[in-house]
């Protein structure tokens, strides 16, 4: 299998001194899904932020068998496809469609290809017709498809989520995996909605403190009740 | 939470809707021009200014009276400004008053010029919600762009527009988990909930800030803008800027004429 992503011995601190990550390796390959769980403030919307060389640290970050550093900055965020967990930080211009142009734009793609860009991307996520809506006037479930959209059409070869479900209604959320499943793309997705794990991933590394706990096969994982309750993913277990 | 459009009114059609953002930009800036540069006792001139926006209102058939009640929300702030000029302006005395221990004295000159500050200013009030209410934000800021304003400028502006309604969002869900737990207390201590409320805000604005920033360099954004170019400029255009500017012209040569 052709390995899409690799992280050898990555390790990061916040400038206020907090560690968020402590020696992680993983390897992604490609066409998988997998999920990153965790509790709140275990480090894996951090170790999101190093995929496409946001932050950067200790350790080495390779996309599609090059390491990123400073000069290819560009192409790797070509690249990795980065979602963020709130739509409103991710779309921040007055149109639909100056907000899914941003990318293609800044990638140097002529008029004409960015415009089949948006339309394709808007195609894929569903929301063809909202090129000229502003976005504080959207629901949260047509911001978040609005909030991929403006990934996608920059052709990534990796999807990489923070939090997808967030704030979403259960029909909201349902529909947006549905999107996602039809999606035949790498995807990184980390998030603690273990529905969304099961019904998507069949991957799954389970990240605490800045640690990786677990790596295996999502049914693996899901069924290890004991391992769960430790890391905050379901309900604390009575000791017997 | 659902907010009202900064830019009511600039989906629908009309001549005024589809002429280019930039032909209305700057005839908007001429028209005020014009408007401001008018010696103060010209009424004839101020009446055909007025017929003029009035026109052009009617034909964008944006609803008056929207106009009217948008225009009367900025005036108070003009009156406050103008107020005091009948006090201070030298010339014939129109009415003397003693106030307490003071005795103020108002003047025709002064009158006149308040009158006309007040004519003014809604006159040009009027042409900017016209230009306001018959294009789209976003259009707003391409025309802003295409004519050589500063890039970073219509930037700010453009995230004003978009993070404007997210920040009164965020004041309103504040003030309520306030409310929701203040029972009374002194003055002193609402004052002080108040100054952490907007320390909060600040924070949080600044927080966010940073995030949209990542956002943007997540899809390349390396400190370069670029843009497209969508905009055209088309013969209604033509027409419209050089009529405009033909009444405007003679309104100032009758003007120098009387």
């Amino acid at each position: 299998m052709e390995e899409i992503i690799r992280v050898d011995n990555l390790s990061f601190c916040y400038p206020d001194g907090r560690q968020a990550l402590t020696d992680v390796n993983l390897t992604i390959y490609r066409g998988e899904t997998v999920a990153l769980i965790g509790p709140n403030g275990a480090g894996k919307s951090t170790l999101l932020l190093h995929l496409n060389g946001i932050l950067h640290s200790d350790g080495v970050v390779k996309v599609l068998g090059r390491s990123v550093d400073d000069k290819n900055l560009r192409w790797v965020r070509s690249k990795v496809g980065l979602v963020f967990q709130n739509p409103d930080d991710q779309l921040f211009s007055p149109t639909v469609f100056d907000d899914v142009a941003f990318g293609p734009i800044n990638m140097g793609y002529s008029e004409a290809e960015v415009r089949e860009l948006v339309t394709r991307a808007l195609d894929w996520v569903g929301m063809r017709g909202y090129e000229q809506r502003s976005p504080h006037h959207l629901s949260v479930g047509e911001k978040k498809r609005i909030a991929i959209a403006t990934v996608l059409s920059m052709n990534p070869e990796i999807l990489v989520i923070d939090e997808p479900t967030s704030n979403l209604d259960p029909g909201s959320k349902w529909s947006l995996i549905e999107l996602l499943r039809g999606l035949a793309i790498t995807k990184i997705i980390a998030s603690h909605d273990l529905e969304l794990v099961q019904a998507l991933c069949q991957r799954a590394i389970v990240i605490d403190r800045g640690v990786v706990i677990a790596d295996g096969a999502t049914s693996h994982i899901l069924a290890d009740k004991r391992l769960l309750s430790t890391h905050g993913l379901a309900p604390a277990q009575k000791i017997e | 939470m659902k907010h009202s459009f900064l830019d009511q009114y600039s989906d629908r059609d009309s001549i005024i809707h589809r002429l280019d953002p930039r032909t209305k930009l700057i005839t908007t800036l001429f028209f005020i021009l014009a408007v401001v540069l008018m010696p103060p006792d010209r009424w004839q001139a101020f009446a055909l200014y007025f017929f003029l926006v009035a026109t052009l209102i009617l034909l964008s058939r944006v609803p008056a009276l929207y106009v009217l009640k948008r225009s009367l929300v900025i005036m108070p702030f003009v009156v406050l400004i103008a107020i005091f000029i009948p006090f201070f302006k030298e010339g014939e005395v129109a009415g003397s008053y003693n106030i307490w221990l003071w005795q103020v004295s108002v003047t025709y000159s002064g009158l006149q010029v308040f009158w006309n500050i007040l004519a003014k200013a809604w006159l040009s009030i009027l042409s900017l919600i016209l230009l306001t209410s018959t294009t789209k934000f976003s259009n707003l800021l391409k025309g802003l762009e295409k004519i050589r304003l500063p890039r970073v400028m219509t930037m700010i502006l453009s995230f004003m527009y978009r993070y404007l309604f997210v920040l009164v969002d965020e004041v309103m869900r504040m003030r309520q988990a306030r409310d929701s737990r203040n029972f009374g207390g002194g003055r002193l201590w609402q004052i002080r909930t108040i100054g952490n409320m907007i320390g909060t805000l600040f924070i949080r604005s600044y927080e966010r800030g940073e995030r949209v920033y990542a956002a943007m360099m997540a899809r390349g954004f390396d400190g370069q803008t670029r843009t497209l170019e969508s905009l055209n400029f088309r013969q209604l255009d033509a027409f419209f800027g050089i009529s405009l500017g033909l009444v405007l012209i003679l309104a100032m040569v009758l003007n120098l004429w009387y």
